[in-house]
C-alpha cells in the first residue's frame, strides 16, 4: 500500500472521527477529493492549492480557533518547505495539528530526487514539542491517525509505502517501542516500512544461528530511549534501518542515545549522504541502496565479525 | 459613527502609545520605528475597533505578523491595564515578560510571531474556522511593507477570496523603510494596491496617521465578498523629530536626549 494509498484510507479513519467531533476538518493541497470524507463533509474539506507553507499556516490558523485540522501533504515538500510553519505555528504556538505525510522515504522511486523525503525525521526531530510517528505497516497507519488524533499536540505522521505484517496488531501507544521479535545477540531497530525487512533479517540470521532482537520504533518522537538502552546493554550490537538518510534521523537518534550511554556498537542501514538518483522503480531503488533484508543481515554480520 | 470627540480621544490615545514606545527605545535597541508607525492604527484596533472580551463567541483576534513592532502592542497592553508601565520600560532586560517579538510570555499576544510572512495564512485559518461557527468574529493582521517580500504572503493572499474569508481584514503598515534601507530602493511594491485587487481583496488605501481615515476603513469591513486590505500610508518613526522618515527609523537605541525631545513633541 502506498502511502498515497496509506492516506486515502486514513480518510474512513477521519470520517469516523469527524462524526463524533464536529471540529475535525481537513487541509490538503491539490489533492481533489480525500475518499470519503470530501463526500460526507464537503464543507470540512479545504484545499488551498499547491502552497506548503500556506497549508500549514492555514491548519494552525484552524487549529487556534479551536478546529482538529488534519492535514494531508507529501512529506518531502510539507516537511521542507513547510518547515517553519511546523515549527513556529504549530509547535512554538502550540497548535493541535495533525499531518499525515504520504510519499515518505523512497516511495517516489523513479520520479527522482526532489521527490525522496530522506531528510524529515532529521528536521522535524529538532522541534520542540512535535510528536513524530512512523507507522510500519497498512494497519498500524490507521492505529497511528487515531492516535494523533487522540494525542494533544501538533503531530508528523510518516507514511511509506507500507505492506501487510502477518499477524501484526499490537496496540498503538505513542512513544513506546513494540519489541516484534525477542533476541539476544543484537537488536534491529527499524522505523516505517522497513520493519518488514528486519523481521525478514531477522529471519535470514535466525536461519544462520542468530538470534536477532527486532524493535518496531513507530514513534520517533518523543523517542523510546528506555527501550533503546536496553537493547544496547542486553544485545550490545545494534543495526538501525530506515528509509531516510542516515544522518538525523533514527540512525542519528540511536547513535545519541547509546553515545550518552557508553554502551553499545552500532551500524546505521538508509542512504548513505547522497542523492538517490538512479531511475528504478522504488524496490530496486532500496535494494540498490541497501535498504532491504539483505543490507540489514551485511550490517549486522559486519557487528558480529 | 465616531465623533468628533471619540476620534480625538484616539488621537490622544495614539500619543500615548507613541510615549511608551519611546520610553523603550530609549533603554534598549528595539524596533522603533515600525512601532511608531502603527501606533494610531493600533489605537484605532485596541481601543475602538476590536471586541476583546475573554470567552465571548465574537471575540475578534488581532495578530501581529511585523512582530518587530510588538512594543505596540505591549503599549497597548500598558493602556488596557495589563502590563505595568514600568514592566514595559523594562523591555528585553533580563528575566522581563516582554520581548523584542510577541511571545506568549507577554499579556495580550494572540500568536506568537518573529520570522516575517506567518501570520497571514494563520488568519485565513481562524477566518474560515470563525466562518464554520457563524461567529461574525473578525480577524486583524498587521503586515510590514518589507514583510510583503516574503512570497507566503501571497500564498495567503491568493488562497483568502477562495474560502469565506469577508471577516478577515489585513492592514499593510507602509512606512517604506525596512532594514536595508528605502523599501522602494531595495524592493519596490508599487502599484500595491493593484497588487491586492488582482488577488481579488477590497483594497482600501489611507493616510495611517489620519485617525478618521483609519476608523472609516475599519467600518467599511466586511464588503459584500472577499477579504479587505488596508493600505496605511505611514511614515516610519512617526512622532520622533530627527528620526521619522529617516532610515534610522528601523532600530536604534534613543538617547536620553532624543528621549527628552521625543517625550516634549508628544506632549
Amino acid at each position: 500500500m502506498s502511502g498515497y494509498v496509506a492516506a486515502m484510507s486514513s480518510a474512513d479513519v477521519l470520517v469516523e472521527l469527524a462524526e463524533h467531533n464536529p471540529n475535525v476538518v481537513l487541509v490538503t493541497q491539490d489533492f481533489g477529493p480525500v475518499g470519503a470524507f470530501t463526500e460526507r463533509f464537503p464543507t470540512r474539506h479545504f484545499d488551498v492549492g499547491i502552497s506548503e507553507e500556506n497549508l500549514v499556516g492555514v491548519a494552525a490558523g484552524l487549529a487556534h480557533a479551536g478546529k482538529l485540522p488534519f492535514v494531508i501533504a507529501m512529506a518531502p515538500f510539507v516537511s521542507m518547505r513547510g518547515f517553519e510553519q511546523i515549527r513556529d505555528d504549530c509547535a512554538y504556538n502550540r497548535n493541535n495539528v495533525k499531518i499525515l505525510a504520504p510519499f515518505a522515504g523512497l516511495e517516489a522511486g523513479p520520479w527522482g530526487a526532489t521527490h525522496h523525503a530522506m531528510e524529515d525525521i532529521a528536521l522535524l526531530r529538532a522541534i520542540p514539542g512535535l510528536t513524530i510517528l512512523s507507522p510500519a505497516d497498512a494497519n498500524e497507519a490507521t492505529r497511528a491517525v487515531r492516535a494523533a488524533a487522540a494525542s494533544d499536540g501538533p503531530v508528523y505522521v510518516r507514511l511509506g509505502f507500507l505492506g501487510s505484517i502477518d499477524g501484526y496488531d499490537a496496540p498503538f501507544r505513542v512513544g513506546e517501542v513494540v519489541t516484534m521479535r525477542e533476541g539476544k545477540d543484537l537488536t534491529l531497530i527499524a522505523t516505517g516500512a522497513p520493519v518488514a525487512s528486519a523481521l525478514a533479517a531477522h529471519d535470514l540470521l535466525k536461519a544462520n544461528g542468530i538470534s536477532a532482537r527486532v524493535l518496531n520504533v513507530h514513534t520517533l518522537k518523543p523517542l523510546d530511549r528506555a527501550a533503546i538502552e536496553r537493547a544496547a546493554r542486553e544485545t550490545g550490537r545494534l543495526v538501525t534501518a530506515e528509509e531516510h538518510s542516515v544522518i538525523g534521523g533514527l540512525g542519528g537518534a540511536v547513535a545519541e542515545v547509546i553515545a550518552e550511554l557508553g554502551v553499545g556498537r552500532l551500524r546505521r542501514v538508509g542512504v548513505r549522504d547522497v542523492f538517490c538518483t538512479e531511475v528504478e522503480p522504488y524496490p530496486d531503488l532500496l535494494r540498490i541502496h541497501g535498504i532491504d533484508a539483505d543490507g540489514i543481515v551485511q550490517a549486522a554480520r559486519e557487528l558480529l565479525a | 459613527m465616531s465623533t468628533t470627540a471619540d476620534i480625538q480621544a484616539l488621537e490622544r490615545r495614539a500619543a500615548t502609545l507613541r510615549r511608551h514606545i519611546v520610553t523603550v527605545a530609549g533603554s534598549y535597541f528595539a524596533h522603533l520605528g515600525g512601532a511608531m508607525s502603527c501606533a494610531d492604527i493600533m489605537a484605532a484596533l485596541f481601543f475602538h475597533y476590536l471586541r476583546l472580551e475573554d470567552g465571548a463567541r465574537k471575540r475578534d483576534r488581532f495578530l501581529m505578523s511585523k512582530g518587530h513592532a510588538v512594543t505596540a502592542l505591549h503599549a497597548c497592553m500598558v493602556e488596557l491595564g495589563k502590563i505595568d508601565a514600568s514592566e514595559l520600560a523594562n523591555s528585553g532586560k533580563s528575566g522581563s515578560r516582554l520581548a523584542g517579538h510577541p511571545t506568549h510570555k507577554a499579556p495580550g499576544v494572540e500568536f506568537a510571531t518573529g520570522s516575517l510572512g506567518h501570520a497571514l495564512s494563520v488568519g485565513v485559518g481562524i477566518a474560515i474556522a470563525e466562518a464554520l461557527n457563524q461567529s461574525g468574529s473578525r480577524t486583524v493582521v498587521l503586515l510590514g511593507d518589507g514583510e510583503l517580500q516574503e512570497g507566503t504572503v501571497w500564498e495567503a493572499a491568493l488562497s483568502a477570496p477562495r474560502f469565506p474569508t469577508e471577516n478577515l481584514i489585513a492592514i499593510v503598515d507602509y512606512n517604506r523603510f525596512q532594514a536595508g534601507g528605502a523599501v522602494d530602493r531595495i524592493m519596490p511594491l508599487d502599484p500595491l494596491a493593484d497588487k491586492w485587487r488582482a488577488f481579488r481583496w477590497n483594497a482600501i488605501e489611507i493616510d495611517g496617521h489620519n485617525m478618521r481615515a483609519i476608523v472609516d476603513a475599519l467600518a467599511s469591513v466586511p464588503a459584500r465578498s472577499g477579504p479587505t486590505v488596508i493600505i496605511a500610508n505611514t511614515v516610519k518613526g512617526k512622532g520622533v523629530p530627527g528620526i521619522e522618515g529617516t532610515p534610522r527609523a528601523h532600530y536604534t537605541w534613543l538617547s536620553d536626549d532624543e528621549v527628552a525631545l521625543a517625550l516634549a513633541a508628544l506632549a
